[in-house]
């Protein structure tokens, strides 16, 4: 039942302080034609009503205070409850971005901190927090490569090379900010082919996008190498950090020969995913392109924090005011209670789950690549259509069932009815062993019983969807007339 | 006659005209369709460029003119109809008609034989 | 063994795992790494929470939380009354904790929620078809400015002077990478309106939309209809809201508008020091699969029952990769549900209710600084619950007056319009109580 159908004429959930107008009434002091005259249809329920129809949409999500979550690429780890504690303290979450900056040192002094904790993470010389979430770091990203090399003078680079394994938002963002997509093909062990990519390397190339370790979990090892010959022809090498839960204390990107990264902090530092956001993508970059940035930026003289604006070169603004602020609360209090031993092991123990879910899934279904993987790893569900009879969709929507939410499927592309499995490090062996028990109990299944594994889910609230209908009918706001 | 391409188009020409539409194979590796996005009648097309894009739940896939010519007919039916092609996509589910400028294109085709075998090669 | 509440595994555990992948210590798992690179991190090591909660909490202090003043302050993120059932419902696990409803069947919750917030984005704005939600207003512009080319094939887009500055800024950023021509057209100095002279001189064949605010940064009202009707047919008509005025201003759909975006945080989000809050983008239907964003629709599962799924993914970037219409897939989705809450509570009548105290106050402030000296309202045109004042005296000084008074005082724009030196944008909102009204009023009289 929607909340429009909850709703009830007359009935309301709100209080107001009881005071009496100045006597100034929009009719008598707007256009009449600027007069809304059909009040907007929003509910008319008591709070008890919005309590009970939210808590009931609540009881209808997977999440992962819930249970596994094991969703590849998208890092979904327990978020410590003192994030929200902190974030929700009246000193970060009453604040106006147009305080003045007396009134907002401590936020100042934050994002400053921040900034510098990122930079010895990542190896990076200067960050911006502005960006909202991964892609808009990406796209800030490219922006500043476009800058650059406008102000090198050269014009002649049209192209930014990705691979076929990247995520579908680094060409989404490239072309955003004007380039050209080259893809570039994995070789038969997952990783970028170096020969294939040195043909590709030449003045037309303005950045090579890579994320390391890939979608596959696999570590470019040839990194240092790519990182070389890209520099040799002046090419930018820009980091996709979303994966960046599998290296921490470990290697930086800096290091590995970067020239920009983005983070996302609703990832790896654990500020909470919210069903697809907030998040955010700070980006960094090394000293060469630190002007670049977008301002204001936060500087620090004689203890005193400040918004500097003066940067002529930087690409602009990405976002307004100082981005998702509230974001970034939550990162820095994240990285405060884990430390840098924290950080580290919490790469180590990611690693060390990934590879031993997949020693134990691989029992069953076979390995995309071999090999160690990283914080990540990826199956070939071919064997599933040939030898079950399923598809990795099916399997996917068994696994529902059992309270568990499947990984990542159908990407990334370049493997066949690919699960693409991410166990972060907060789980524990208990929780793998048992996720590995239900993909065995789920293979039985399909052994005894295909029908009932091909008609999964049966026992969540919500059979199978028809996503025809929904894309063909186009129903994206609640009627009157339609729920009749 | 049907002439099929590597790409999974199909057009059966009368003349100099031919309809035009995706094999029976493509539109089952594409699943439920739910939106053609067809081109203008008069559009002017070479020999694999982009004729149209079809949109299932999970894909937008383009498809590439199989010969050089010009859009005369549009499938209308497919605007409130796209399941069509699903149904009946090498008779129905037709996309447009083309006026072809070069008849000998044609011969590079496949045949409707040629097609299955490759078809079922590839799948 | 470092001890972390957050990381389960025991001595015993890596042992039996490290066995069971066949490989004898962590280090072996990481030996395709490069060797001989600097990865220590010298940062400070791991604390207790309480101890980092300690830290935050004087940073935290360190601010003043605009519960501490009294607060005039707007120009883009408006301090708001927000009933405690709001956060005490979103911050449950279960909307927290959740990813993007990629798997339906598990996600009906999160999509049925987006599903009603798009049905009240749609109700506020009079627009057939609203997304899940864009980063923030000013991205949300941007993303309009693109799809206006998209949609008709042009490359310039025209911005109001009026339109908040950062937000004309974003969307500068944004077309910089595809080259897109940004024209900015003035306001009338008199109204605070657009100056339809000055929109009209600018108008050619280049142009793929026009965006004007509703109501502007200024606070005063545009006439969306009279705008529309001198647009060229095809040029889209892009109004930048304030959610908060709609439920007394008329539908900006009803009057021509063709794309309408904004900065959601008036409704029931924290104001955050600006983020998060969220994006509102809504447009008429014919856009539907240029819009960016996620969109929900309603259909069926097999059993016939009512569902909802994400549609139309072909548009995104996770299908569409290089031809996606925007690269976006992170939104603001918890900010979104923050505000389908809050329009829940208030209801019909309440956001009614909340606007037009917005109103009454704004416009009874404005009537009392007719009448005080060394202080002139700038602009004619009718306004929402802002409005420009041009001081005699310096403005700062008076701010840093206000402040000594923890009064929030006036924005000052003159770092944003060089030629309104000295003018102040003055808000209130319903949550601004009387007694800090004749308190503000009489600071202010005193000091000019």
């Amino acid at each position: 039942m929607t909340i429009f159908e909850r709703s009830s004429e007359g009935r309301s959930a709100y209080t107001l302080p009881d005071e009496e107008s100045y006597g100034f009434a929009p009719e008598e002091n707007l256009p009449d034609h600027l007069l809304r005259k059909d009040k907007a249809s929003l509910p008319e329920c008591s709070e008890l009503d919005v309590v009970r129809h939210y808590t009931s949409l609540a009881g209808k999500n997977h999440s992962v205070d819930k249970g596994f979550y094991p969703l590849g690429s998208c890092t979904m780890k327990y978020n410590p409850k003192l994030n929200e504690k902190t974030a929700s303290l009246e000193g970060f979450a009453y604040l106006h971005p147009y305080q003045p900056i007396s009134t907002l040192q401590g936020s100042l002094e934050l994002m400053y901190k921040l900034d510098k904790l990122l930079c010895e993470i990542t190896g990076m010389d200067s960050f911006s927090l502005q960006p909202a979430a991964g892609a808009h770091g990406e796209l800030l990203g490219m922006l500043i490569v476009k800058k650059h090399f406008e102000k090198l003078g050269d014009s002649n680079r049209a192209k930014v090379i990705v691979p076929d394994s990247a995520h579908g938002t680094n060409p989404a963002s490239a072309v955003m900010a004007g380039y050209e997509i080259v893809e570039v093909k994995s070789s038969s062990d997952g990783i970028v082919d170096l020969n294939e990519l040195e043909e590709l390397l030449d003045e037309s190339v303005a950045a090579i996008m890579l994320t390391n370790p890939n979608t596959l979990g696999l570590f470019e090892k040839h990194i240092c190498e790519i990182a070389e010959r890209a520099h040799q022809k002046g090419i930018l090498l820009y980091y996709d950090g979303a994966n960046l839960n599998a290296i921490m204390g470990k290697i930086k990107p800096g290091e590995m020969g970067f020239d920009i990264v983005h983070l996302n902090l609703h990832k790896t530092f654990s500020t909470p995913h919210g069903m697809g956001g907030p998040g955010s993508g700070p980006v960094g970059v090394k000293k060469s392109l630190a002007d670049l940035l977008p301002v204001p930026r936060v500087e620090e003289a004689d203890g005193k924090f400040t918004l500097n604006e003066d940067y002529p070169d930087s690409v602009g603004r990405m976002r307004s005011f100082f981005g998702n602020f509230g974001v970034l609360v939550r990162a820095y209090t994240y990285i405060s209670l884990m430390g840098a031993q924290g950080l580290r092991h919490a790469s180590e123990m990611a690693v060390l789950n990934a590879n031993y879910l997949k020693s134990l899934l691989t029992r069953m279904i076979p390995e995309g690549y071999p090999g160690v993987c990283k914080h990540e790893f990826v199956l070939d569900g071919g064997k599933l259509v040939s030898e079950y009879g399923i598809k990795t969709l099916d399997l996917a929507k068994r696994m529902l069932d059992y309270g568990v939410h499947p990984p990542t499927v159908y990407f990334p592309l370049i493997v066949n009815e690919a699960l693409m499995i991410e166990p972060p490090e907060t789980e524990s062996k208990e929780a793998l062993d048992s996720y590995a028990e239900i993909v065995k109990k789920i293979l039985q299944e399909a052994r005894d019983d295909v029908e009932m594994v091909k008609t999964a889910p049966h026992n969540v609230g919500t059979r199978r969807l028809n996503e025809a209908l929904a894309s063909r009918q186009l129903k994206t706001r609640w009627q009157k007339e339609s729920a009749t | 006659m049907k002439r099929f391409t590597k790409e999974h188009e199909w057009i059966e020409a009368k003349g100099d005209t031919g309809k035009v539409g995706i094999s029976d194979f493509a539109q089952d590796q594409l699943g439920d369709i739910v939106y053609i996005e067809l081109p203008d009648k008069g559009k002017k097309l070479k020999k694999g460029d982009v004729l149209c894009t079809i949109e299932s739940v999970k894909a937008a896939n383009d498809i590439y003119s199989p010969v050089s010519g010009e859009v005369i007919e549009i499938n209308g039916d497919l605007d409130a109809n796209p399941e069509l092609i699903n149904e009946d996509a090498e008779g129905k589910g037709w996309i447009v008609e083309i006026k072809l400028s070069d008849t000998s294109e044609l011969d590079d085709l496949m045949t409707e034989e040629e097609y299955r075998k490759y078809a079922k090669e590839e799948g | 063994m470092h001890k972390n509440p957050y990381i389960p595994h025991s001595e015993k555990d890596i042992k039996e795992m490290l066995k069971q992948i066949g490989v004898s210590s962590i280090d072996d798992l990481f030996s395709d790494l490069p060797k001989q690179k600097n990865s220590s991190l010298n940062i400070p090591d791991s604390s207790d929470e309480y101890s980092v909660f300690r830290n935050l909490n004087t940073l935290a202090g360190r601010n003043t939380s605009l519960n501490d003043m009294a607060v005039f302050r707007g120009g883009g993120i408006y301090y708001h009354l927000i009933p405690s059932v709001v956060y005490a419902l979103a911050t449950r696990h279960e909307f927290l904790t959740a990813y993007t409803p990629y798997q339906a069947e598990v996600s009906q919750g999160t999509l049925q929620l987006l599903f009603e917030f798009q049905t009240m984005i749609s109700e506020l704005t009079g627009l057939e078809v609203a997304n899940s939600s864009m980063y923030d207003g000013a991205s949300a512009l941007a993303e309009a400015a693109l799809m206006s080319v998209k949609i008709t094939g042009k490359r310039k887009v025209l911005l109001a002077e009026s339109v908040h500055p950062e937000y004309r800024d974003v969307t500068k950023t944004y077309c910089y990478g595809q080259d897109i021509e940004v024209g900015a057209f003035a306001y009338d100095k008199e109204s605070g309106q657009v100056d339809p002279k000055d929109l009209e001189s600018m108008l050619n064949d280049e142009i793929s939309a026009v965006a004007v605010g509703y109501p502007n940064f200024f606070g005063v009202v545009e006439d969306l209809k009279a705008l529309k009707e001198a647009l060229p047919k095809g040029v889209l008509l892009i109004a930048v809201v304030n959610p908060m005025a709609l439920p007394i201003l008329e539908a900006p759909g009803k009057l021509g508008a063709d794309v309408v975006v904004g900065e959601g945080q008036p409704l029931g989000n924290l104001p955050n020091m600006g983020g998060p809050g969220f994006g509102l983008f809504a447009a008429r239907k014919e856009f539907i699969r240029k819009m960016p964003g996620r969109i929900i629709g309603e259909t069926v599962d097999q059993d016939n029952n009512t569902a909802y799924a994400m549609i139309l993914q072909t548009r995104e970037q996770h299908i569409r990769r290089d031809k996606a219409t925007s690269n976006i897939c992170s939104n603001q989705a918890f900010n979104a549900l923050v505000a389908s809450i809050y329009m829940s509570v208030m209801g019909k009548e309440g956001l009614v209710e909340v606007s037009r105290r917005c109103f009454d106050r704004a416009h009874y402030i404005h009537d009392r600084t007719k009448t005080m000296d060394g202080l002139h309202p700038v602009f004619t045109g009718p306004f929402f619950h802002e409005f420009v004042v041009r001081f005699d005296d310096a403005l700062d000084r008076i701010n840093d007056g206000l402040l000594e008074q923890k009064i929030l005082g006036p924005l000052n724009i003159s770092n944003f319009y060089p030629e309104l030196e000295n003018c102040g944008l003055i808000c209130t909102t319903e949550a601004v109580p009387y007694e800090d009204i004749e308190f503000f009023m009489a600071r202010l009289e005193e000091m000019l």
